[in-house]
């Protein structure tokens, strides 16, 4: 068992690194006010472009990268919509999210099945894309606390209109947040194609990206809250996997229910240890209008 | 910024209608050219997406068929979105509701009786309810953003559907496949004249649209739904009760939901299978958007995506378009709409 323990946390490290990536990108964007409910559509255009790209340029690398600035391109969609004519963004978002997964199923199509180009892994198995995520979380969470681009950026999403008052320009944080919110959600897809799954297949995020968006509101402000329930539920998945091949005698369907069913439980402990609500940005889902 | 908006004085009646109209034909424009650069006919997308579905009396009755559960899904959400709240798990509720009713079906298996269709149409409706109450409860309760846990429940419910027709509910008769025993005619919604195909849940969708223009136009109630949405805190203050509100208009669009599903179970059908939904409760959204969140409007929506969906049926023959095809359009469709809004309420200055 305990010669096993390093295997089975890389398993539940690749399964959680799809989550925290978007998830960290989701994170940005609701800092600077903005409530971006297109993850789920993102992160497939992502997983399905980035296959095509790297199937078709014999580069897994490459895919990824496309896969990225695919997920920004739907992000700057979005954002063309909810901040330059100021729609309302939980329909714009899902707008994004039936778009997304009606086109990467189009792109998709041809690639049903194929194996993709290989990637080397590296230490204790962990790939680039993970060593990655890392790097993001650190980043993000000094980005946010520790610099006065993050401090402008958190006071965009407290209050719009001070920030305005203020001279910062609020739609152009917004703008750069919900690009890389985009970057990250593509690049999240990407990886579940490209390294997690390594094939694709329509529909293959399973709404991952809503629990992305849920781990958000779990996070409650703090990237590092964000990082663990990540990894709880990368455990989960993982668990559940386990537990559907070791038949015990559990109906599968009730197992996969599991991820679902924790989101909520997992938002329902939240509000019970009284932080209902906490952590969200003033102007969260607002749009802005600036009168000059 | 490079473009800038202006808010317009007031908005005129005529634009108000227009505008859903534009909207359409921008995103139609939009398709005709991805459908051109993907190298197929024009002329016979035409032909399967518009004249086909609209000049046979057989078509015909199947876009009314298709229309009727959007509309009694769309209903419903105009309810909640309304009042600002965001139920995009009518899906689950529709899935429930088809549960809940097909479940009397299955337990007054070799019965006779005129109870049991109602019955089956009662359950379905408080099946997709008490579906469409959790959400609500939990944002009440524990103030839990319903869009995730509505979203979360589709799952949920799609994957209890497929346990219960593989598991308990599996027709032992079948040769393994995954469905319930065939329903008895007793539990059929059948045709409402002999050789035709419309059944008695047009009529059902037609009495919610009708219900839905009394109670949101005439109502106390109705005027709370709105208030509430647009300017929450006045509605606090005129004594409107926020948590009632949250519940009721999610009862309403959960029932409708759930009528919807048993509705498609029962005539459509005759059985449950694993899956018994296309996405009716996500694409009701785009009908319940692109008619203006008015039930009349909803209701021409729904025969107009209705028409689509028929249309993209037998693309996946003529064309070779997969449904992703229609998806990705109804998306379109969508972020077209939302423009158009945008555009009714402002004027958009570039380069100020």
């Amino acid at each position: 068992m305990i010669e096993l323990l390093p295997l089975i946390l890389a398993t539940v490290i690749t399964a959680a690194t799809p989550l925290v990536i978007a998830a960290l990108g989701e994170h940005v964007v609701e800092r600077s006010g903005v409530l971006n409910l297109g993850v789920e559509g993102m992160m497939i255009m992502g997983a399905s472009l980035g296959f095509a790209g790297a199937v078709v340029l014999d580069n897994s690398y490459l895919g990824l990268a496309i896969g990225a600035l695919a997920g920004m391109v739907m992000a700057g969609i979005f954002a063309l919509f909810a901040l330059g004519l100021a729609t309302n963004q939980v329909a714009t978002g899902l707008a994004i999210t039936i778009f997304g997964l009606g086109l990467a199923g189009l792109i998709g199509q041809p690639f049903v099945g194929q194996p993709r180009p290989p990637i080397p892994a590296l230490v204790f198995g962990l790939d680039p894309i993970v060593c990655l995520s890392f790097v993001l979380m650190v980043g993000t969470a000094w980005l946010l606390n520790r610099t006065r681009a993050g401090l402008i950026l958190r006071g965009v999403g407290e209050s719009h209109g001070s920030a305005h008052a203020l001279g910062l320009p609020v739609l152009k944080v917004r703008l750069l947040a919900v690009l890389f919110g985009g970057l990250c959600a593509g690049l999240a897809g990407a990886y579940l194609s490209l390294i997690y799954t390594r094939f694709w297949s329509p529909g293959m995020t399973a709404g991952r990206g809503w629990i992305a968006l849920a781990l958000v509101v779990f996070a409650a402000g703090s990237v590092w809250r964000l990082v663990a329930g990540a990894y709880l539920f990368g455990a989960i998945l993982i668990a559940q996997l386990h537990a559907q091949a070791g038949a015990i005698g559990i109906p599968s369907q009730f197992l996969s229910m599991l991820p679902y069913l924790m989101t909520i439980v997992a938002l329902v402990v939240l509000s019970m240890a009284g932080r209902r609500g906490a952590g969200a940005a003033g102007s969260l889902g607002q749009p802005f209008v600036p009168d000059r | 910024m490079v473009l800038s908006l202006v808010p317009r004085q007031g908005v005129s009646r005529v634009r108000e209608i227009v505008t859903p109209l534009v909207a359409f034909v921008v995103a139609l424009v939009i398709a005709a050219l991805v459908l051109l650069a993907m190298g197929k006919s024009l002329k016979t997308a035409a032909d399967v997406y518009v004249v086909e579905p609209l000049t046979t009396a057989w078509s015909l009755q199947e876009v009314i068929l298709k229309a009727t559960p959007l509309t009694l899904i769309a209903i419903g959400l105009i309810f909640a979105v309304r009042a600002n709240r965001w139920n995009i798990g009518a899906e689950g509720q529709y899935v429930v509701g088809g549960m809940f009713g097909g479940w009397v079906a299955i337990a007054a298996h070799g019965m006779e009786g005129v109870w049991i269709l109602p019955a089956m149409l009662i359950a379905g409706m408080a099946g997709g309810l008490v579906y469409g109450l959790i959400p609500a409860a939990l944002r009440n309760r524990f103030g839990i953003s319903e869009i995730l846990s509505s979203l979360m429940l589709v799952y949920v419910a799609e994957l209890a559907l497929d346990y219960l027709v593989r598991g308990p509910w599996r027709d032992r008769t079948a040769f393994n496949f995954p469905k319930s025993v065939n329903f008895d005619a007793a539990a059929t919604l059948g045709p409402l004249w002999e050789g035709g195909k419309l059944h008695g849940g047009v009529l059902l969708a037609l009495l919610a649209v009708l219900g839905a223009v009394v109670l949101l136009g005439r109502s106390r109630f109705g005027f709370a739904v709105s208030a509430t949405g647009e300017a929450p805190r006045a509605a606090n203050f005129a004594g409107f009760n926020d948590h009632r509100l949250t519940l009721a208009v999610f009862a309403i669009s959960g029932a409708l939901a759930g009528l919807a599903g048993i509705i498609e179970v029962s005539a459509n059908m005759g059985q449950l299978q694993p899956s018994i939904s296309q996405g009716y409760g996500f694409t009701a959204i785009i009908v319940a958007f692109l008619g203006r969140l008015n039930p009349v409007g909803a209701l021409v929506s729904a025969l107009v995506l209705a028409i689509l969906l028929i249309g993209s049926e037998t693309a996946q023959i003529m064309l070779k378009l997969p449904f992703d095809m229609t998806r990705a359009f109804m998306g379109l469709l969508l972020l077209c709409i939302l423009a158009g809004e945008a555009l009714t309420r402002y004027k958009v200055r570039w380069n100020a």
